[in-house]
């Protein structure tokens, strides 16, 4: 009998979703219960994480793996999905947007990463993987009345189909080559002479970079970013995102350890192509969650050079990267949900301008997010890249590391263009006043964390300490 | 383990912008004022004790704390010598001046800009106290933000273009330093300034690394030709972000050249030296080549300060005594004396709304206090003896003499230009035909009056009797002078 305790969480998740479901069926206008519950179940998914876990596990026949680092980042998706959660609640009710199965399509995708997560095997991931991907393809296209948000959702769909194709395609090579699915296995069975599992390797690889919208596979991020309703594109920013790193990590680090300087060269121009076009492509934009888009475009480039070094102190640096990255994008997609004009949302950089004379505190906390983003000292921001350049320059790569540093100066200038507007300018239109307690604590903790992270800036690495042998 | 008192001057001023961000009341400018002012010179008086009870005659850093910061990476470490100790001095006299300053020149918004004042002083304080060179990044280009706003909140007409330039320009010099210091970290195990001074880094890897350094304390200097941020940063700057400006930021930069460039890499800075030297030089002459022509009296001042600043580095790159001693009294000189020419300047401003030159003349006649000031700064400037501003010079130019003697003569007629375009200047704005529009103009009241009467009795005392100032920075020059040469010397023996 194998140790179910080791997929309690999961267990527990699932059912809980069932429940929800149940829940939403049968009771009348049962968004704002179902929504409750799974906060619920969420921060209750989130205790028994924190209070099962007894050190590294395999189960079933070596397909799940339970370690540390599956879930430090399944607690980091779910802290991040409660946050979505708690601060989309007031803009979903503006909408009407208030289907109770948002949140379960929601917490499905939960399910999936979490299997994504703790995959040891090519087939187990594969499943986790789709079950994700196809509560994504839900979610961006919820907003079915909207054409754009319906386009989307389509566009994200067949994209993301094809690289799911490509991923598939290349389990399926690897499996051919190596004779196994489980990562151990494989990574026991390769080496770099073995050409077609290095063919299955890039397919791989381009599948996942997809996932995290890496340049050259970034195209639906500005569209779907845009498309879809703030609430999905925060969670679309956030969680995914998290997950998708570290599956790369997961990857590099077990299946893919012996062909290192195959993929690493492949990496490192994923990383600096992600960099520059992410920086010089938000430049132009209008629209703050395009911008947001190329941010996050750039931010991965960033993530991902950690990656490329292809040592424990580079992903422990992406992982740190990504945690700020979240802290950081929760807080800025927060600050979305309170630009209202006149009862609509608005998403135009223009509309924020005066701000600071209008709303002094919403102002300031675009101050600190924007500069954190830029990745300016003493916010939190400074301290993701420079743990991430710490580890680049540690592995020698002198030229990713002063073109990372470059492009932070390039991005600076668009960070720099939305403080500008909100600090500089002369008042244009004037925002609605939101009492809502659950956006503004939100943004709060992000702005606090953000800031007072130069206090201690090891904490994190203090949790990680050991999560690579 | 005593008082930590160099984490109480960092951090008193951020406390204080802490306060006042906190604290709304209705009559909100008075109060926020005097609570600033309070801070300001509290801090400050705090500065003249740390002063009053530092050790002259010991060589090395005095007041040493030591914290946990990074795990395993990196400490939290503080300190000072007798070269930090003066621009900690600079720094905390400065601030109180600039907040008397804006009482009357910013009429928007004038708690966030003692917020943003208050939170820059923090942040140079760290800048000249920080014994790592982690901390003495992060302070380096945390001073950014405040100073961005600063100038894009309460400048002038093209102020949102200026504070662009100033930003990127920095922050791209800074970078650079950044992914050097990372190197320094994995090449040498450590960015404790102290343990890189013991462990020498290697002859190799310096020439590189003191590029890279030189790209950030060049921009910040300014040296040419990466100076052109400076005068669109003061013209559009408002009276007190100009004054930190020159007096303060700037500093910065010199002190990083002396600190860092000097103390880490000995080798490259001989090597470098010539170009150090030429690129001061062209700055001397060029620039105030450039300031002679200029009809706005801030961008006037700006230029001078590009060259002043030239004298700086050419000082300090002549490693010997006279030449970085020279360096020392010029920066600190320059801090008094062109802070108070902007506050002359912001002074005219007030009353009239143009720093133009030909919408004044005549001033003399109207405002004689205001007047007499205005032009004691204007001799301070040029190097009058008996003001700060000759001792600065002319030990820069003995030192300049030792080096490189064609070096020397160029430089010495940067001191005739800048008496050329200085009083000229002095001589259309004070003097010259009678402006019609003076005639309404008020003498300067109290509260200026105050202030640039304690900048000017300063740089006449320190001019005629400058020996607190050297005595003070005395043992650690010898000790950066004693470290270079035996540098070289083990560096020379190794070749052969």
């Amino acid at each position: 009998m194998e140790n179910l305790n080791l997929i309690l969480p999961e267990i527990t998740l699932f059912f809980g979703i069932c429940l929800s479901l149940m829940v939403g069926v049968f009771f009348k206008n049962s968004f704002q219960i179902t929504m409750k519950l799974s906060i619920l179940i969420l921060l209750g998914v989130i205790y028994l994480i924190l209070t099962s876990w007894s050190g590294d596990k395999q189960i079933f026949l070596d397909s799940f793996i339970n370690d540390k680092f599956s879930n430090y980042f399944k607690v980091l998706i779910l802290i991040s999905s409660i946050f979505v959660f708690f601060s989309s609640n007031q803009f979903i009710k503006d909408k009407k947007l208030f289907k109770f199965e948002y949140p379960i399509i929601i917490m499905f995708s939960v399910l999936g990463m979490f299997f994504m997560l703790s995959a040891n095997d090519l087939i187990l991931f594969y499943l986790g993987l789709e079950l994700q991907s196809l509560a994504l393809y839900v979610l961006a296209a919820i907003d079915r009345d909207n054409t754009i948000s319906s386009e989307a959702g389509i566009k994200y769909f067949v994209l993301s189909a094809l690289s799911s194709g490509l991923l598939l395609y290349g389990c399926s090579l690897l499996y051919g080559f190596t004779g196994t699915t489980n990562f151990n296995e494989i990574s026991n069975n390769l080496n770099s002479e073995n050409i077609g599992a290095i063919f299955a390797m890039v397919f791989i690889l381009v599948g996942l970079a997809f996932k995290v919208s890496a340049v050259p596979f970034h195209m639906w991020t500005p569209d779907v970013y845009q498309g879809a309703p703030t609430s999905i594109t925060n969670f679309f920013a956030v969680v995914p995102k998290a997950t998708g790193l570290a599956v790369i990590i997961r990857f590099m680090d077990i299946p893919f350890k012996n062909i290192l300087h195959e993929w690493q060269t492949i990496l490192i121009f994923i990383a600096i192509a992600s960099m520059i076009l992410g920086s010089v492509a938000a430049i132009g934009q209008k629209n703050i969650k395009r911008l947001l888009a190329y941010s996050s475009i750039s931010h991965m480039g960033y993530a991902l050079a950690g990656v490329a070094t292809g040592t424990y102190s580079g992903y422990t640096s992406t992982v740190i990267y990504i945690t700020i990255y979240v802290i950081m994008n929760l807080g800025a997609f927060a600050c979305l949900y309170l630009m209202k004009v006149d009862g609509t949302y608005t998403e135009k950089i223009d509309d924020l301008s005066g701000l600071s004379k209008q709303k002094p505190l919403l102002a300031f906390s675009f101050l600190i997010l924007f500069f954190s983003l830029a990745g300016i000292p003493p916010l939190g921001g400074f301290f993701a890249k420079f743990f991430v350049f710490m580890a680049v320059i540690e592995s020698e790569l002198y030229a990713l590391a002063v073109i990372g540093l470059l492009t932070t100066v390039i991005s600076a200038f668009y960070y720099l263009k939305v403080i500008k507007i909100i600090y500089f300018d002369d008042v244009r239109v004037s925002f609605d006043d939101i009492r809502n307690v659950s956006i503004k604590t939100t943004i709060f903790l992000s702005c606090l964390v953000l800031s007072l992270y130069f206090i201690s800036p090891s904490f994190i690495n203090i949790i990680l300490d050991g999560l690579f042998i | 383990m005593n008082f930590p008192i160099l984490s109480t001057i960092i951090f008193l001023p951020f406390v204080g912008a802490l306060f006042l961000f906190l604290f709304s009341q209705k009559d909100e400018s008075k109060s926020s004022i005097y609570i600033s002012l309070f801070t300001s010179i509290a801090n400050f008086l705090l500065v003249l004790f740390l002063w009053y009870s530092f050790d002259k005659n010991e060589s090395g850093f005095q007041f040493i704390e030591e914290a946990i910061w990074i795990n395993g990476f990196i400490k939290f470490k503080l300190g000072i010598d007798g070269i930090s100790i003066l621009f900690i001095v600079l720094t905390a006299f400065i601030t109180p001046i600039c907040i008397i300053s804006c009482i009357n020149s910013i009429k928007k918004r004038l708690k966030e800009f003692l917020i943003a004042i208050l939170i820059l002083e923090t942040f140079i304080i760290g800048v000249f106290c920080s014994l790592d060179l982690i901390i003495f990044y992060l302070f380096f280009e945390a001073g950014l933000i405040p100073m961005f706003l600063i100038i894009g909140i309460w400048g002038g007409p093209r102020r949102v273009y200026s504070a662009y330039k100033f930003f990127l320009f920095t922050l791209l010099g800074s970078v650079l330093m950044l992914a050097a210091i990372i190197f320094i970290y994995w090449s040498v195990g450590t960015t404790d300034y102290t343990e890189i001074y013991k462990l020498k880094i290697q002859k190799e890897y310096q020439y590189l690394l003191w590029l890279a350094f030189f790209s950030s304390f060049a921009v910040k200097t300014p040296m040419w030709p990466v100076h052109t941020w400076l005068p669109d940063a003061h013209v559009e700057a408002p009276t007190a972000g100009s004054v930190i400006l020159a007096a303060i930021l700037l500093k910065m930069a010199g002190y990083g050249f002396l600190r860092f460039s000097l103390g880490m890499f000995p080798i490259a800075s001989e090597y470098f030296t010539p170009l150090v030297f030429v690129l001061s030089i062209v700055a001397i002459i060029y620039t105030s080549l450039v300031a002679l022509m200029q009809e706005d009296m801030k961008k006037l001042i700006a230029y001078s300060s590009i060259a002043h600043m030239g004298f700086v580095t050419l000082g300090i790159f002549t490693f010997n005594k006279q030449g970085i001693e020279g360096s020392m009294f010029q920066m600190l000189s320059h801090g008094l004396i062109s802070a108070a020419l902007f506050l002359c300047v912001g002074v005219l401003y007030d009353r009239t709304g143009s720093r133009m030159i030909k919408s004044y003349g005549g001033v003399v006649n109207y405002l004689p206090k205001f007047s007499l000031i205005f032009i004691i700064f204007v001799l301070g400037a040029l190097g009058l003896p008996g003001t700060t501003g000759f001792i600065g010079e002319f030990l820069v130019l003995v030192g300049t003499f030792k080096k490189n003697y064609l070096a020397a003569i160029l430089a010495s007629t940067g001191v005739v230009l800048c008496a050329a375009y200085m009083l000229w200047m002095a001589k259309r704005v004070i003097f010259g035909e009678l402006n019609k529009t003076i005639s309404k103009l008020k003498d300067i009241n109290y509260l200026e009056g105050s202030i640039l009467l304690i900048l000017c009795l300063l740089s006449i005392i320190f001019g005629f009797y400058p020996e607190p100032i050297m005595n003070t920075m005395d043992l650690t020059v010898n000790v950066i002078i004693d470290n270079h040469q035996n540098e070289l010397a083990t560096n020379l023996t190794s070749n052969k």
